[in-house]
């Protein structure tokens, strides 16, 4: 039964998008249009747009499989790609406000995403993450308390290295 | 076999040469034998390429260099891995907690000893035993880890760790994560020998590099199957212990000065 419907739901959310990428959209509908934001970096993503909107899900998977337990780090379908790409330029953020990337298709699909109870929406490095570089960002605390500290930056920094 | 010559130079020093010779090994894999290559993937090893059991990544604390009142790992990882310090928690009883410092006396001399304390990286793991998912599991560097994409927050692994090493998120994080660190509700977790790092080719732990920056080198972090790696020199000098040896569950993390 189970499989049934996510066989159902698949369907309906290829069928949505489908509709919601061709040109000749019907004026008078119910829900809003999920807003497509062009990705901020880059002119065409790792796979064409068709392949992507249908199949995301499955590079997506299959590659947390390969990262988490062989530690294979390729970027080409890992998910912080997709951030870094699609990260919208006002929230900074696939998933903060109801038009970024992420979130946008899929209330429109009805499809739940839990990514990102555990993962980032944000770029890696994104001034809003953390003022210093992800190389750096643990030395924070120190560099805070530099005036009480013996030790300067440039030693730190020099350690770090 | 003249790309053999650069490549089995003793290791680079900084990880900018780290990541150069990762790339470097990564272009001339093809042509040099197997068992050439996995002496480099020590040192950083290429994106596409899995962690390999030729390394186990291992820990040396040396408790007689550990400082008194000094917290600098346990805010090292805290920042690293973005938890939030039990002192700043809410709840703090439920708080998660990666690694803590632990100051002991023997109540006979009144001895003092400092030690960090977190996830032995077990090589027989009683976390990876119990797991009803296969969500716990060692990764082939010797690095346990939780999958969290397969745990389902039973705490079973909580309850079977003889080092109270993990610790279950109770509370919606709210995109407060690292990109690095991906952690959430519902999950347990653990020291994770800094595995976004190690991918990285930093070859070392947040912790170590805090502990070495505040002058106490009491942490070494390295390759306890290269004989030639600095831990593996110290593991043979030094007389270390395990935290309950008699578990015989061949520790990660070794002890010296306990
Ligand atoms: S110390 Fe605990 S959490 Fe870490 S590997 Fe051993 S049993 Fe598992
Ligand atoms: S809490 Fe998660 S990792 Fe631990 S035993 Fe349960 S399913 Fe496995």
């Amino acid at each position: 039964m189970k499989r049934l419907l996510a066989v159902g739901a698949v369907v309906l959310t290829t069928a949505a998008l489908a509709w919601a990428g061709s040109d000749a959209q019907p004026k008078a509908s119910g829900a809003p249009k999920p807003v497509i934001t062009k990705a901020v970096k880059g002119e065409q993503c790792v796979e064409p747009t068709d392949f992507m909107r249908r199949n995301h899900m499955r590079l997506l998977s299959h590659q947390r499989d390969e990262t988490v337990i062989e530690g294979v780090r390729t970027k080409k379908y890992s998910l912080k790609e997709c951030i870094n790409c699609h990260a919208s330029e006002t929230t900074g953020s696939v998933a903060a406000a109801k038009d970024d990337f992420c979130v946008s298709c899929h209330s429109y699909a009805a499809v739940k995403i839990d990514c990102f109870d555990c993962h980032s929406t944000k770029p890696q490095g994104s001034a809003a993450m953390h003022p210093l570089n992800a190389e750096t960002a643990h030395y924070k605390h120190k560099l805070a308390a530099q005036a009480a500290s013996k030790v300067s930056a440039e030693e730190m920094a020099g350690v770090a290295q | 076999m003249s790309e053999l010559k650069p490549m089995s130079n003793p290791a680079p020093a900084s990880p900018e040469r780290r990541r150069f010779v990762g790339a470097a090994t990564a272009a001339a894999g093809l042509a040099i034998a197997p068992g050439v290559l996995l002496i480099e993937v020590a040192h950083g090893r290429p994106e596409d390429q899995a962690a390999s059991n030729a390394v186990r990544w291992g820990l040396l604390v040396d408790a007689t260099k550990c400082a008194t009142g000094c917290n600098d790992c346990v805010t090292a990882c805290s920042t690293e891995n973005g938890w939030t310090p039990v002192a700043e928690s809410a709840h703090a009883r439920q708080a998660p907690q990666w690694i803590r410092k632990l100051e002991l006396q023997d109540p006979l001399t009144q001895m003092e000893t400092n030690l960090p304390m977190m996830c032995q990286h077990c090589a027989e793991p009683p976390c990876v035993d119990v797991c009803p998912t296969g969500a716990s599991f060692k990764r082939a560097d010797g690095i346990v880890l939780v999958n969290r994409h397969t745990c389902i927050g039973c705490r079973y692994c909580m309850m079977a760790c003889p080092y109270k090493a993990r610790s279950l998120v109770h509370e919606p994080l709210n995109d407060t994560q690292k990109p690095d660190v991906p952690r959430g509700i519902g999950c347990v977790e653990s020291c994770t020998l800094c595995v976004q790092k190690v991918d990285r080719g930093d070859g070392n732990t947040a912790c170590a590099e805090a502990c070495t920056a505040a002058g106490h080198n009491a942490l070494l972090f390295g390759d306890m199957n290269d004989p030639e790696s600095e831990i593996s020199k110290r593991l043979r000098e030094l007389p270390t212990k395990q935290v309950r040896a008699d578990l015989n569950l061949n520790l990660g993390v070794r002890y010296h000065g306990i």
